[in-house]
């Protein structure tokens, strides 16, 4: 097996392409996970118990079975029951919905992280319940769920990849059809690992960063 | 019960508190005025900062009835009966009442300014301008003017229990509940505290509940005191009665012990 340079660099235009679907489906699948898994955390936190045990199966049952199963459920399966949706809409629908299943429990760790005079505080200044979430509980729950949620964001990233499995022209999808026309994977797929690690390594960096930057906040703080 | 609106402003009728098994008060009926600055003491357990929590609606009960200006506050007339109050109920009752906690409870993200101005907007719905020039007077009558950009964390525990005074102020409650307000503090900074309370005292005919440690200034501030124990009212009178001629033994012997611990309580 040798590697061939001219190949390669002939093939980067067509995986760049790949890349944008592949960036286009995070920054969606991120989204929708930002947005869902807070109404996963809000229902789990119910004060009604049976909206509390659906949100807490519901969950459970996304966490506990794998995302390539749902994202063919999503893709195949739904069109039987009368749901047709495009490849890319199904393949971020389940991503999305995958990782908002984690992101809940994220959400869960940083509102348990307010302390409880702060809701005390907020109660006895008659604080209304949707100022209380966005003004008094999120500004202080979000900046320490930044750096698992950014891990979940990295993880997803990666995850991207299945999305050739259903027809998505991602990045892998693209190396996957280079190599089915020309029987050359070697470097469709290498090229797709290293762009995969190029954007990963510096974004687990700023993570590791901000993690650091918020601990120093917290000392600070106390 | 017949409740007379000026003397019984604030009531309690036969109220109970139990935490499951434990319960913290039995049977408690009070009454206090419109106006009076009222000192709550008593060992620790006794129940004391339990009924400010309750005037907060922070602790609900299990028991009995708690009036405030002859409308319940737990709960809702509805004909003739009385039944649990909801949400929308204690929301309306909560106006009325503030409440400077032990530990601050500032809001972190906030400024010193944004800690007393953001409450009444978010709550009352105040414009944004009028809630921040009435921070900012407030912030002077704390002595705090200079602070009005700095976050809580930059601030000492004397300076954050001022401005904690200022945000409950801000709302404009009739009644102010202080729990143990510099309990947390460092012994050089209860004075600056102390200081804002005595002008609150002067300046406005608030009414002043006080959970305190501080006998000497519960002495010299409040015109009743209740000494509890158990969940119970032992005993209440004027300060002079209860700190110079107390008549129940357990009211004796707690002020033994706070005097043999070197405080002052004259």
């Amino acid at each position: 097996m040798n590697w061939d340079w001219s190949y390669a660099f002939s093939l980067i235009p067509r995986i760049l392409e790949g890349l944008t679907i592949t960036l286009q489906a995070t920054v969606l699948a991120t989204v929708m996970a930002a947005f869902v898994g807070l109404v996963f955390a809000l229902g789990k936190r119910s004060q009604n118990r049976v909206v509390r045990w659906a949100f807490y199966w519901v969950v459970e049952f996304i966490r506990r079975t794998p995302v390539l199963v749902q994202m063919y459920f999503v893709f195949f399966v739904l069109p039987r029951l009368g749901v047709t949706l495009p490849a890319l809409v199904s393949g971020v629908l389940a991503l999305g919905l995958h990782t908002s299943a984690y992101m809940s429990e994220v959400y869960r760790a940083g509102i348990e992280s307010v302390p409880k005079g702060q809701w005390e505080a907020a109660r006895a200044l008659n604080i209304p319940p949707l100022r209380l979430w966005i003004d008094i509980v999120l500004p202080q729950a979000l900046p320490p769920m930044i750096p698992a949620a950014g891990n979940y964001v990295m993880m997803l990233f990666k995850e991207t990849a299945l999305l050739s499995t259903i027809t998505v022209l991602d990045m892998m999808g693209t190396a996957r059809v280079i190599g089915n026309e020309t029987y050359r994977y070697f470097e469709p797929i290498t090229l797709v690992g290293l762009i995969y690690l190029v954007i990963s390594l510096p974004a687990a960096m700023s993570i590791r960063f901000m993690e650091e930057k918020i601990s120093r906040n917290k000392k600070m703080l106390r | 019960m017949v409740l007379d609106t000026k003397r019984d402003f604030i009531v309690f009728d036969r109220v109970e508190k139990r935490f499951g098994e434990l319960v913290v008060l039995k049977d408690l009926s009070l009454s206090i005025a419109k106006g009076e600055k009222v000192s709550l003491i008593g060992p620790s357990g006794s129940g004391k900062t339990t009924i400010l929590r309750i005037l907060m609606t922070l602790e609900s009960i299990q028991g009995g009835h708690v009036y405030i200006d002859g409308e319940p506050l737990w709960h809702m007339r509805q004909n003739d009966d009385l039944v649990p109050a909801n949400e929308a109920h204690l929301r309306k009752m909560r106006k009325q009442i503030g409440m400077v906690f032990q530990h601050f409870n500032l809001f972190p993200h906030m400024t010193a300014l944004e800690n007393i101005s953001k409450p009444p907007q978010l709550s009352l719905g105040v414009d944004k301008a009028s809630s921040e020039k009435r921070a900012r007077e407030l912030l002077d009558m704390v002595g705090l003017s200079d602070k009005e950009a700095s976050y809580p964390s930059q601030l000492s525990g004397g300076q954050k229990q001022r401005i904690a005074i200022a945000r409950a102020l801000a709302m404009e409650p009739k009644i102010l509940l202080f729990d143990e307000v510099t309990s947390a503090l460092d012994p050089e900074l209860v004075e600056d505290v102390l200081n804002v309370l005595r002008d609150i005292g002067r300046s406005t005919d608030t009414t002043m509940l006080l959970v305190t440690h501080e006998m000497s200034f519960a002495h010299e501030f409040s015109n009743r005191v209740f000494f509890f124990d158990e969940g119970r009212v032992i005993e209440e009178g004027p300060p002079d009665n209860i700190f110079t001629t107390p008549k129940e033994e357990r009211t004796q012997a707690f002020l033994k012990k706070i005097i043999a611990a070197g405080m002052r309580i004259d």
